[in-house]
């Protein structure tokens, strides 16, 4: 059968969205597609550009690979434009001679940014912001420069103003209408976002029409204003709106607006037979939507009608919430209140800087639109309302003002919104999706992220969508009980708060004031790991000897026969010679098991309890170190052999792998704690699979947080960038300490990040802006851990007493006779069941001992 | 595996034969909350103190053939005073040796005391 070819113009995030949607569709094999990029590369996340200042790079911002679409039979054209588009013989033709045919041509050519005819535009150092390649040239221009200015104080201007800022320029925003986000916002938000933003420091001057950029005085470039004021600086960003890029079919004959963009139906087809158009630089009902959800809607409406399915699209909700230079935004619906007999509730708190205004209808009735300055919190129940055609309740105010009682307020609960609600509205995902994913046993924000997508795209639904977790998994009579056993009615999070602010050093004192009962094999080790993170007293002190599980209590790993392994510390993967050889020893006199570990270590197996004094003796005389692979706690630093003999290496990655294992050595977290250094790009080490991954780079150390491999895989992010060795320490110590505060038990860091409100951002902000003021305490915190480190195995042999607690029997020198070992390939194993049987029966043992 | 018989053991302690008992080790050596090993006519036997009351349970786990329920961490669940294995987590009764996770399971319990500063034991 002849296959649909399908071309798409514009490799961007719609028209990557389109392809996806193709792709999914039944009859995906019918289709052949192929796709044009004038970029050179494939569709990245234009929406998290920003991030790019921040330490992302162009590969985590990508949407797609070039893998998955070869996979997936998808052939694309990289850095190729098309030019030419032939709709009697339907073929189009790039710049650079390529023809090709098609059945079905999807024009997603989205928007450029709109530079405003201002004499002088087309100097160096005046920019726009919209791909990659923008921010390069940003990045290289702001090095020149000391002052820079955006023209354009919509919500594009503001990010832009955001990486200026974040570039260490001093910044302005020139706005031409009257007040900041003109279009989203009401006249008192507006305000407020101005105070706001200028009080960090970002220079806001509206009413400003410019007239020339001529040569400065003091600066590279002067700005002349129509009102005969002047502003000077070293370079200038165009955030001026943007434009439809609708060339290609202005030339070649396909019905336009008057003001530009391609005219489409209600099923994205343009006027000329099999050619349609999405994203922005389609124009439905005379509007042009510069948003990514409509423009992910209007590729799923092609696609469908393209696969012979249904759906129109009848326009789009421009509601968003986003957070800019740090403050809250968020617009909804009528913001301005233009509806006839529209009515408003305004709440201003001068204070704390909030502003708030509801639009109501006429009759009190229905929810019309909202601004929302300083918090957007609620944001998701409001646009829920307003989306839904929600009755409101009586006293509409109440849903803005703040609530005395410290209850959640007149939120109308997720409960009361039906089951077709869009809780997100990049991915599309329904309330019912998400109650299903529930009653499929999802019971975690992160495991919904995970199997809905809701709330991975600009993340603005999270808090929304968690509310209806919880609210479904208590309707399914799964209590939300966070409590972390029968003994505490508290979650580990909020005993380690107390423990913390009540200086409580024992489990006694703990569970007299805040507990009951004796406690259990999930209160106690969870308890002695707070009391180690916070005081880090030796774990085999009377009083909290008991609490540890028995690996920590005999400081070694129990493996299934009940006997130990021993991992002595070997940081950053390093060892000399001697020491290797001390070891070896050892492990040959004691007939013990030896295998390396994935952690760059030597794990000695098979050892009886009361060997392990004997053995740790001659450990420690050759200079060994515990090494903790039997706590919840730092575990190993792997390292790549870096600079120092590699060839390719950055940085001296054994060193800084040594230097951070001997920091962080013995801290005791809610869970093992990985990390590894890369001495290059090509990351030897792995460290993009650990809790703390570091790679050096030409700039510098790049910080990667919350991986880990195992059961559930998952890549580390980046942190941050271009690090010196001091930052780097300063912000892993500020990590590990906050993650040791907030984490709940056995979660690992990556669950961690996925179940803290605001993900990666939020962390970063804690961490880099200590946003949260924290840091300093994080940073005595840990300086306290690490100034009190002792290696345990170290102290216990100098205490008789203590060595006592490792007799096999209090009453005989026996060795236990379960333990039956046989050889295999050179070394001990333990005998499995049917081994076990003979070898009893043939030395006549009793079998029930 | 073992079962026992619960009955029978509370019997034996409600009603201990004089005699019988063995001394196994110093009182003091076995203190609040942290079991210790005792081999007793080939038997391996964990005892524990929790708040001042002795227990005297079979050290081997029958989910796993090995030694290691002395090393358990002790406490109460649900009003009953319990160990938990250090290998799968499963909780046997101190009192009863009966296994909360699978009431088919059981260890076998034995009568212990302290007398004259010893742990003394009725073993078979």
């Amino acid at each position: 059968m002849h296959k649909q070819k399908v071309v798409v113009v514009g490799n961007g995030m719609v028209g990557h969205k389109f392809i996806e949607n193709i792709l999914s569709s039944e009859d995906a094999q019918q289709f052949e597609v192929i796709t044009f990029s004038e970029e050179p590369r494939l569709a990245y996340d234009r929406v998290q550009l920003s991030s790019y200042f921040s330490g992302s790079t162009a590969d985590d911002l990508m949407l797609t690979s070039e893998s998955y679409y070869r996979e997936n039979g998808v052939a694309y054209v990289l850095g190729d434009k098309v030019v030419e588009i032939n709709t009697d013989q339907n073929q189009v033709v790039t710049a650079k001679g390529r023809v090709e045919t098609y059945d079905k041509l999807v024009l997603a050519t989205g928007s450029y940014p709109f530079v405003p005819p201002i004499p002088g535009r087309e100097q160096p150092h005046c920019l726009v912001y919209r791909t990659i390649e923008d921010l390069e040239a940003i990045m290289a221009s702001a090095e020149q420069s000391k002052v820079g200015v955006v023209v354009g104080g919509g919500l594009l201007g503001l990010e832009a103003a955001n990486a200026l800022k974040n570039l260490g320029l001093e910044t302005h925003v020139v706005e031409f209408a009257p007040r900041l986000m003109a279009v989203q916002l009401d006249e008192g938000g507006g305000q407020l976002l101005r105070k706001k933003i200028e009080n960090l420091d970002v220079n806001v001057h509206t009413e400003k029409n410019t007239q020339e950029i001529v040569a400065g005085e003091n600066r590279r470039y002067r700005m002349n204003f129509a009102d005969g004021s002047h502003l000077e600086t070293d370079m200038i960003l165009f955030s001026a709106g943007i434009r439809p890029q609708d060339e290609l079919a202005r030339e070649f004959g396909l019905e336009m607006g008057e003001r530009g963009g391609i005219v489409v139906n209600n099923f994205c087809q343009t006027s000329v037979d099999n050619v349609y158009a999405i994203g922005e630089c389609a124009l439905w009902n005379n509007r042009i939507f510069g948003l990514v959800a409509p423009g992910y809607q209007m590729a799923k409406v092609a696609a469908a009608h393209i696969a012979g399915g249904e759906g129109d699209f009848t326009g789009a909700d421009m509601s968003t919430k986003l957070k800019l230079l740090g403050v809250d935004v968020a617009s909804i619906g009528d913001a301005q209140g233009r509806t006839p007999g529209a009515l408003s509730f305004v709440y201003q708190d001068g204070i704390n800087e909030i502003y708030k205004r509801l639009v109501v209808s006429a009759d009190g009735k229905k929810l019309l639109g909202a601004v929302l300055v300083g918090e957007a919190e609620d944001y998701g129940n409001l646009l829920q309302i307003c989306l839904n055609g929600m009755e409101l309740p009586e006293a509409p105010e109440q849903l803005i003002v703040p609530q005395t009682d410290g209850g959640a307020g007149m939120a109308m609960g997720v409960d009361a919104l039906p089951e077709g609600a869009t809780i997100c509205t990049c991915h599309e995902v329904t309330k019912g999706t998400i109650c299903s994913a529930v009653a499929d046993g999802a019971t975690t924000i992160g495991e919904i992220k995970s199997c809905t997508k809701a709330g991975t795209g600009c993340g603005g639904c999270v808090a929304l969508a968690t509310q209806l977790v919880n609210s479904e998994l208590t309707k399914l009579g799964v209590e939300v009980n966070t409590d972390i056993c029968e003994h505490f009615p508290h979650t580990r999070q909020e005993l380690y708060h107390i423990v913390r602010v009540e200086k409580i050093k024992s489990f006694e004192e703990l569970v007299a004031k805040h507990g009951r009962g004796l406690g259990c094999d999930i209160c106690k080790p969870a308890v002695a790991s707070i009391l180690a993170s916070c005081w880090n007293n030796y774990i085999m002190d009377e009083s909290l000897a008991p609490l540890q599980d028995t690996n920590d209590y005999f400081m070694a790993n129990m493996q299934k026969n009940g006997t130990y392994s021993i991992v002595p510390r070997v940081a950053g993967g390093e060892i000399s010679p001697d020491k290797l050889i001390a070891m070896g020893e050892v492990a040959k006199k004691f007939n013990l098991y030896t295998k390396i570990t994935g952690g760059q270590r030597i794990d000695l197996f098979g050892a009886q309890l009361h060997d392990l004094p004997a053995i740790w003796k001659e450990l420690v005389d050759a200079g060994f170190e515990t090494g903790h692979a039997y706590g919840k706690a730092v575990r190993t630093v792997k390292s790549c052999v870096g600079s120092t003999w590699c060839r390719y290496g950055v940085l001296d990655s054994v060193g800084m792998a040594i230097k951070i294992e001997e920091r962080y050595k013995g801290l005791r977290a809610p869970h093992k704690l990985k990390f590894a250094v890369s001495g290059c790009t090509r990351e030897c080490a792995e460290a993009q699979s650990k809790d703390v991954g570091v790679i050096a780079t030409e700039n510098g150390w790049s910080l990667y947080t919350c991986g880990n491999g195992g059961m559930k895989p998952r890549h580390a992010d980046l942190f941050a960038t271009g690090l010196d060795d001091e930052t780097l320490i300063r912000y892993i110590d500020r990590f590990l300490m906050f993650y040791v505060r907030t984490a709940d038990r056995l979660q690992r860091t990556s669950v961690w990040m996925d179940n803290l409100e605001g993900g990666l951002d939020y962390l970063r902000k804690v961490i880099i802006d200590d946003k949260l003021g924290v840091c300093e305490e994080l940073e005595n915190e840990m300086q306290h851990v690490v100034g009190t480190y002792q290696c345990e195995w170290k102290t216990t042999l100098n205490d008789e007493q203590k060595l006592k607690r490792f007799r096999t029997f209090v009453n005989s020198d026996k060795k236990d006779s379960t333990v039956v070992y046989v050889q295999e390939r050179d070394q001990i194993r333990p005998a499995n069941e049917a081994e076990i049987v003979s070898f009893v029966s043939d030395s006549g043992a009793k079998a029930e001992a | 595996m073992q079962v026992a018989n619960s009955e029978e053991t509370n019997a034996e302690q409600t009603n201990p034969q004089e005699g019988g008992w063995k001394a196994v080790c110093d009182a003091e050596v076995v203190v609040d909350n942290l079991g210790v090993r005792a081999l007793v006519d080939g038997a391996q036997i964990a005892i524990f103190r929790v708040q001042n009351q002795l227990f005297a349970i079979d050290a081997i786990d029958p989910f796993t053939k090995a030694a290691v329920l002395s090393r358990g961490i002790v406490g109460d669940l649900k009003g009953q005073i319990v160990v938990a294995s250090p290998l799968y987590k499963q909780h046997f009764n101190l009192q009863t040796g009966v296994c909360l996770e699978d009431e088919s399971v059981a260890v076998k319990t034995y009568p212990v005391r302290e007398n004259n500063g010893k742990i003394e034991l009725q073993a078979p």
